[in-house]
C-alpha cells in the first residue's frame, strides 16, 4: 500500500518554502559538530548561545513566577531581591491561575496595557491595548498577519532584498507572492522609493495585487536604520498604493551609532497627521529575543495594529485562539522589558549595568566586524548601525564561481560551505536572504551574514584586530600567533575565534581561487 | 526548609474563557473548507475561543477609531480561510458570561448566583489546580541558573529538583536557556522524552521522531500544513471532535471528512463506519489523507480498548491513511477498567515497523495530571515517514526556529518524573494522586447527577477532562429556540447560565449526530465547588422541563 505522504503529494507551498537561515548550511555544520568539531554558529541571531548572559533581573521574576510557592518562604530574601518579588507578585495578580493557565488568546489584558504605556513612551501618541497581541515570539506574529492577508498566488507581499528569510519562507508557505524590492548597498542599503514603485509596477503588470509591503528597521541581514526621511517616503507610498505596511522593528534597541536613533512607522505615521496619520494600515512587531535582552528561547513577541479595521482585527483574534494563548513566561519577560527597573529600584544598577554592557559590546563588535571585513581583499562591508549581523560583500573571482558551478552550488553558498569546513564559522550565504546580481563588476557579488560573535573578553579585541589586519596583508605566521594565543588562553571569544578562522579562510580561498 | 505550594485562588475568575463555536452543519458527509462563492458558508467551523474579561474586541478606543473605507484589507479581501473557520456562536455565550461577571461585580445581587464557573474549558489552573511543585522547581532553577550555586538554595529547593535542573542544563549547549534550540527541541531533552516513551511503551523511540512544539496545537496544524493541498484533500475526524481539527482543516483549505462516534455504545468508534465515510468522500474526488483519532476522546471522555485500536491500525495500514494520534488525555483515566495504550505500542505489538505504518503520536504538558497550559509545551513523535518527509518537516518546524524553552523542558519532566527513591518522590505522588483521584471523584458526582435528570443521559467519563452528556429537549424548547434563532442546545446553554452562572459549550461546537442534542461541561472545578454545581444544575433543569415540557 503506497503512503498516503509520499514527497510527491505533499503540499506543493511546503516544498517550496525556503528557510536559508536553517538550511543546507545549518544542517552540514550540525553534522560537522556531532564529528566533534568546534562550530560558532553566526546564522542566527542568538546572542545566549554564543555566551551573552541573560539579564539578571527578568530571570528572578520569572523563576519566582514559576515557583510562586518560594514567595511565601521565610528565607526567599536571601535568594531574591525584593523588587523582584514585588514584580512577581505584581505579574501573578495579572493571571488566572499563573503561568500554569491559558491567557486570553491575545495575551493577558495587564501586559498588554504595559506594552501599551511603552509605546506612550516612545512615541508619544497614545496606543490601544486592545490592539496589541502577545505571540510565541515576532515569527508566530508575521505568520498570523501574513495568513490573514494572503489569499493566493496574486496577492503579492513587497519584500526587502536582502530579506529576512522568514518573509520568504511564509509567503512561500501560504501560497502568495514575494515582491523583491531592492535596498540599494552603495546608499548604506537605504530604500529607494524609485526602484519600489517599479517593482509594484512590474508585479502588478503580471497581475498581482499588491497588498502589503515589509520594511524591517533596524535592517535584517542589512544592519542598516532607516532615516525619517526615508520612512515618510514609505509611508508615503503605502498610502497613495493602498498597501498594509508590516514593520519589523525587532532590533530597535539594537543600534550602534547616533547619528541615526531608531525611530518607529507608527511615530513617524502619527506625526504625518491626518489623512495618512488615519489611513495607512500598520503592523508593528516586536520580540523578546533581540535587544540587549536576546531571550531567543523564550518565544516572546508582540504585534500592534493601527488603523486596521475591527472586524479584521476579530478575524486575526479568532486565528489566535486557535493556538489557545502565547506562553505565559514569555508574556511576562515582554511585559518586564517593557517596563524594566526604574532609577531607585533596588536592581535599577545591576540591570542598567548588564544591558549597557551588552549594547556597548555589541557596539564595539559591530565595528571590528565592520573594519575587519572591509579590511579583506575583495571584501566590502557596510557598517552595521543596528541589529546583529554583517553583511558583507564579497567578490568573487571567476574561477571561484567556476568551480561553484561545477559542484552544482551558488557561489555564495560554495563559499560559505569552503568558509565553513575551513573554520567551523556558520554563516548564511546572501542567496538565502536574495541580492542583486552582477552590478558594477564582471563577476556577480555575493554576500554572506555573520551574526555578531559574541564576547566575552573585550581588552582583546584590539590587539587581535590589530593583528588580523596585518594577517590580512599576509602575514600567516602573525595569525598562526594570534591563534596560538588564543587557544592557550581559552578565555577567547567566540568573536576572536570568528575572526581568526575567518581570516585565514579569506587568505586560503584568495590563494586558492585567485 | 521546603515550602508547599500555598493555596492561592487569586482571582481564578478574572478571566473568561468560553468555547465558541458553531456547528457543521451535522448531514453534509464531506465539509469542504472551500466555498468562498458562498458568503455564508455551510460549512463553518467551530472552535476553542478564549478571550478576556477585561477587552471587549470589538470595540476599539475611540482614539483608534478611523475611517476605514479608504485602508486595503477590508473584511471582504482577507484570507477566505480565515474568515471560513467559523465562531458563529462564540459571541453570545462568551459575551453573555463577561456580562453576568460584570454585573456581579457591580452588584453582587444582580444574578441568582455570586459567580460564574466555568466549565467550559480545559485550563486547570486558571480554577485553581496547583501545579506539581516538583516541575515547577526544575523550571524556576532552569530559568535563573545563577542561584543554582547557592547554598541558600538547598534550603529552599528540594535535592532532586537541583540535580535535575543541572542535568538539563548540561543537556543545553553553553546552559543558555536564553537561545533559540534546535528547531526539533534540545537533543537531550528528546532523549529524555524518548526514555519516557520507551518506559511507557516497552518499545523504542528515537529522538529523531521527537519535534517538540508550543503545545499539540502548532503540531498539529504542522501535519495539516503539510497534507492539505486543496479542498480536494480530505482528513477523516471524529464527531463529535475537538474543534482544533475542523479550524485547522478549515485554514489550510482542506475537507473535513466526519465519521460518527457511536454514542450508544459509550462513544465507540466501528471502523466499519468509518469506511463508510472513507469510501463515501473518496466518491466524491476527496483524497483522503489522514485519520485522526483523539484517545482519550475530547469532548466525549472514553478510552478506547485495544482491540479496537488494532483495527484502527490496520485499517489506517490497509488504506493508506496517516494516523493522527491525539493522546494529550494519556494521563488522565478515571476508570479501573480502562488503561491508556499508545497507537505506536499497539502498531509495534502487532509486529508494524517503522515502514509499515506513518503514524504521529500528540502529547502536550497542557492536561493530564499536571495541566501546564500556561507553558505551551508538547511534542509529536512521527514515524514512518520518508527522510525527504521529515525534511520537509524539519524546514517547516525551523521557520518558527524553535519552540519555547520552558515548554521543552516541562515536556521532558511530564515525561521523566521523579522515580521511587527521589527525595521528591513522595509528594510528587500525593499531589498527582490528589489531582488524578479528585478528577475522578469530580466526574462521577457530576455523571451521577447528570444521569439524573430528566432526559439527560451522560455516558461515564473514562477519561480526559469532560463530560458530554445528550439532553432530549422537549419539542417546546426547540420551538423556542427556532423563534430566537438559536440552536436548541445552545438556547439550553444559554438559559443554564443565566440561571445558575454555569458556563457550558453546547454540542453543536463539537459536532454531534443530526436532531441530537449535548453540551460539554469540564470537570474541572475545584471539588468543593461540585455539590453547589450539581444542586444548581438540577435545579435549574427542572425548572426548565416544567417550564417546556410537552
Amino acid at each position: 500500500m503506497s503512503k498516503s505522504l509520499d514527497y510527491e503529494n505533499l503540499n506543493e507551498n511546503v516544498k517550496k518554502c525556503q528557510y536559508a537561515v536553517r538550511g543546507e548550511l545549518y544542517l552540514r555544520a550540525s553534522e560537522l559538530q556531532k564529528e566533534g568539531k568546534k562550530i560558532i554558529f553566526t546564522n542566527v541571531g542568538n546572542p545566549h548561545a554564543l555566551g551573552q548572559k541573560p539579564l539578571t533581573f527578568p530571570r528572578q521574576v520569572v523563576a519566582l513566577c514559576q515557583a510562586p510557592f518560594l514567595l511565601d518562604d521565610p528565607n526567599v530574601g536571601l535568594l531574591f531581591p525584593a523588587d523582584a518579588i514585588t514584580k512577581a507578585k505584581h505579574y501573578l495578580s495579572l493571571t488566572s491561575g499563573g503561568l500554569g493557565a491559558y491567557s486570553d488568546s491575545r495575551g493577558l489584558p495587564g501586559v498588554r496595557k504595559e506594552v501599551a504605556e511603552f509605546i506612550e513612551r516612545r512615541d508619544g501618541y497614545p496606543s490601544d491595548p486592545e490592539l496589541i497581541f502577545l505571540t510565541d515570539g515576532a515569527s508566530k506574529g508575521v505568520m498570523q498577519i501574513l495568513q490573514s492577508i494572503i489569499r493566493g498566488a496574486h496577492d503579492g507581499i513587497l519584500v526587502p532584498v536582502p530579506q529576512y528569510p522568514l518573509y520568504s519562507a511564509t509567503i512561500s508557505l501560504l501560497g502568495g507572492s514575494l515582491v523583491p524590492y531592492y535596498l540599494e548597498e552603495t546608499a548604506n542599503w537605504g530604500l529607494d522609493i524609485g526602484s519600489l514603485r517599479q517593482s509594484v509596477a512590474q508585479a502588478r503588470s503580471q497581475g498581482i495585487t499588491v497588498r502589503a509591503m515589509v520594511i524591517i528597521n533596524p535592517g535584517n541581514p542589512t544592519g542598516q536604520c532607516l532615516s525619517e526621511a526615508n520612512l515618510k517616503e514609505i509611508l508615503n507610498f503605502c498610502y497613495q498604493n493602498n498597501v498594509v505596511l508590516l514593520g519589523d522593528e525587532v532590533y530597535q534597541q539594537n543600534i550602534y551609532q547616533d547619528e541615526r536613533p531608531f525611530i518607529s512607522s507608527r511615530k513617524v505615521l502619527m506625526d504625518m497627521g491626518p489623512p495618512i496619520s488615519k489611513a495607512v494600515e500598520l503592523v508593528s512587531f516586536h520580540t523578546v529575543s533581540k535587544g540587549y535582552w536576546g531571550e531567543c528561547g523564550q518565544r516572546g513577541g508582540y504585534f500592534e495594529m493601527t488603523n486596521i479595521s475591527p472586524k479584521t482585527v476579530e478575524e486575526i483574534y479568532k486565528v489566535a485562539s486557535i493556538s489557545l494563548s502565547p506562553n505565559v513566561p514569555a508574556q511576562i519577560f515582554m511585559g518586564l522589558m517593557m517596563n524594566p527597573p526604574k532609577p531607585g529600584d533596588i536592581s535599577y544598577d545591576q540591570f542598567n549595568r548588564e544591558s549597557k554592557g551588552i549594547l556597548e559590546s555589541l557596539r564595539k563588535r559591530a565595528h571590528i566586524m565592520t573594519d575587519g571585513f572591509n579590511s579583506c581583499r575583495n571584501v566590502v562591508c557596510n557598517f552595521t548601525e543596528g541589529a546583529m549581523y554583517s553583511f558583507p560583500q564579497i567578490r568573487l573571482p571567476p574561477k571561484a564561481i567556476e568551480a561553484a558551478k561545477s559542484a552544482g552550488k551558488v557561489p555564495d553558498v560554495f563559499y560559505c560551505l569552503k568558509l565553513l569546513e575551513a573554520t567551523g564559522i556558520s554563516t548564511v550565504p546572501g542567496s538565502g536572504f536574495g541580492q542583486k546580481e552582477g552590478y558594477g563588476f564582471p563577476s556577480a557579488n555575493h554576500h554572506l551574514a555573520c551574526g555578531g560573535g559574541h564576547a566575552r573578553d573585550h581588552g582583546q579585541f584590539q590587539e587581535i584586530q590589530r593583528q588580523i589586519h596585518g594577517a590580512v596583508r599576509g602575514l600567516p605566521r602573525v595569525l598562526e600567533n594570534v591563534r596560538g594565543e588564543v587557544v592557550k588562553q581559552k578565555k577567547a571569544s567566540a568573536a576572536v575565534y570568528c575572526w581568526d578562522f575567518y581570516v585565514t579562510c579569506c587568505k586560503n580561498f584568495i590563494t586558492n581561487y585567485c | 526548609m521546603r515550602k508547599f505550594a500555598a493555596e492561592k485562588s487569586n482571582n481564578l475568575l478574572a478571566h473568561r474563557k468560553i468555547c465558541a463555536v458553531s456547528l457543521q452543519h451535522p448531514t453534509a458527509s464531506v465539509f469542504s473548507s472551500q466555498s468562498h462563492q458562498n458568503p455564508l458558508p455551510q460549512s463553518s467551523i467551530l472552535l476553542r475561543f478564549l478571550s478576556s474579561a477585561a477587552s471587549n474586541p470589538s470595540a476599539p478606543s475611540e482614539s483608534m477609531a478611523s475611517d476605514y473605507s479608504s485602508t486595503p484589507i477590508k473584511i471582504d479581501s482577507i484570507n477566505p480561510k480565515v474568515l471560513e473557520c467559523e465562531y458563529a456562536v462564540r459571541g453570545e455565550i462568551v459575551n453573555l458570561a463577561q456580562k453576568l461577571q460584570e454585573d456581579l461585580k457591580v452588584n453582587p445581587d444582580s444574578h441568582p448566583f455570586n459567580e460564574i464557573i466555568y466549565c467550559n474549558i480545559g485550563n486547570p489552573q486558571s480554577l485553581g489546580q496547583q501545579p506539581i511543585t516538583f516541575f515547577r522547581e526544575v523550571l524556576a532553577l532552569c530559568d535563573h541558573p545563577a542561584i543554582l550555586d547557592k547554598g541558600e538554595t538547598q534550603g529552599i529547593f528540594s535535592a532532586d529538583s537541583i540535580e535535575r535542573a543541572f542535568q538539563i542544563l548540561d543537556q543545553i549547549p553553553g546552559r543558555a536557556t536564553g537561545a533559540y534550540s534546535h528547531s526539533q527541541g534540545i537533543k537531550g531533552l528528546r532523549d529524555t522524552i524518548c526514555s519516557g516513551i520507551e518506559a511507557r511503551d516497552g518499545f523504542p523511540a528515537d529522538p529523531n521522531d521527537i519535534f517538540l512544539t508550543d503545545g499539540a496545537s502548532p503540531a498539529v496544524h504542522m501535519m495539516m500544513q503539510l497534507l492539505i493541498r486543496s479542498e480536494n484533500d480530505g482528513i477523516l475526524c471524529p464527531i463529535p471532535q475537538y474543534p482544533l481539527y475542523s479550524a485547522s482543516i478549515a485554514l489550510h483549505g482542506g475537507s473535513l471528512v466526519p465519521y460518527y462516534l457511536d454514542e450508544a455504545t459509550g462513544w465507540g468508534l466501528e471502523v466499519s463506519d468509518v469506511k463508510k465515510q472513507l469510501e463515501a468522500a473518496r466518491s466524491k474526488g476527496i483524497d483522503v489523507r489522514a485519520l485522526v483519532v483523539i484517545n482519550p476522546g475530547n469532548p466525549t471522555g472514553q478510552v478506547l480498548a485495544e482491540s479496537n485500536q488494532q483495527q484502527i491500525v490496520d485499517f489506517c495500514k490497509n488504506e493508506g491513511l496517516v494516523l493522527l494520534a491525539d493522546e494529550v488525555y494519556q494521563e488522565n483515566i478515571y476508570v479501573p477498567d480502562k488503561q491508556f495504550h499508545s497507537f505506536k505500542k499497539v502498531a509495534r505489538s502487532m509486529g508494524y515497523g517503522e515502514k509499515d505504518i506513518s503514524l504521529v503520536s500528540f502529547q502536550s504538558v497542557s492536561k493530564g495530571y499536571y495541566g501546564e497550559c500556561g507553558k505551551r509545551g508538547g511534542y509529536m513523535e512521527v514515524t514512518g515517514f520518508a527522510p525527504e518527509i521529515r525534511e520537509q518537516m524539519y524546514k517547516l518546524a525551523s521557520v518558527n526556529l524553535c519552540s519555547n524553552i520552558s515548554g521543552q523542558i516541562l515536556a521532558s519532566l511530564v515525561m521523566s518524573p521523579p522515580k521511587v527513591g527521589d527525595e521528591s518522590y513522595e509528594s510528587y505522588t500525593a499531589e498527582r494522586e490528589g489531582i488524578l483521584s479528585s478528577l475522578a471523584r469530580r466526574a462521577k458526582t457530576l455523571e451521577d447527577a447528570l444521569n439524573s435528570l430528566e432526559g439527560v443521559t451522560c455516558n461515564r467519563a473514562e477519561g480526559a477532562m469532560y463530560l458530554f452528556p445528550r439532553i432530549s429537549l422537549p419539542n417546546k424548547a426547540i420551538e423556542a429556540a427556532k423563534s430566537v434563532k438559536t440552536a436548541p442546545d445552545a438556547f439550553y446553554a444559554r438559559r443554564l447560565l443565566n440561571a445558575t452562572g454555569v458556563v457550558v459549550v453546547p454540542g453543536s461546537g463539537f459536532g454531534q449526530v443530526p436532531g441530537t442534542w449535548h453540551f460539554r461541561c469540564t470537570i474541572l472545578p475545584q471539588e468543593d465547588r461540585i455539590p453547589a454545581i450539581v444542586s444548581r444544575l438540577t435545579d435549574f433543569h427542572k425548572a426548565f422541563m416544567d417550564e417546556y415540557r410537552d
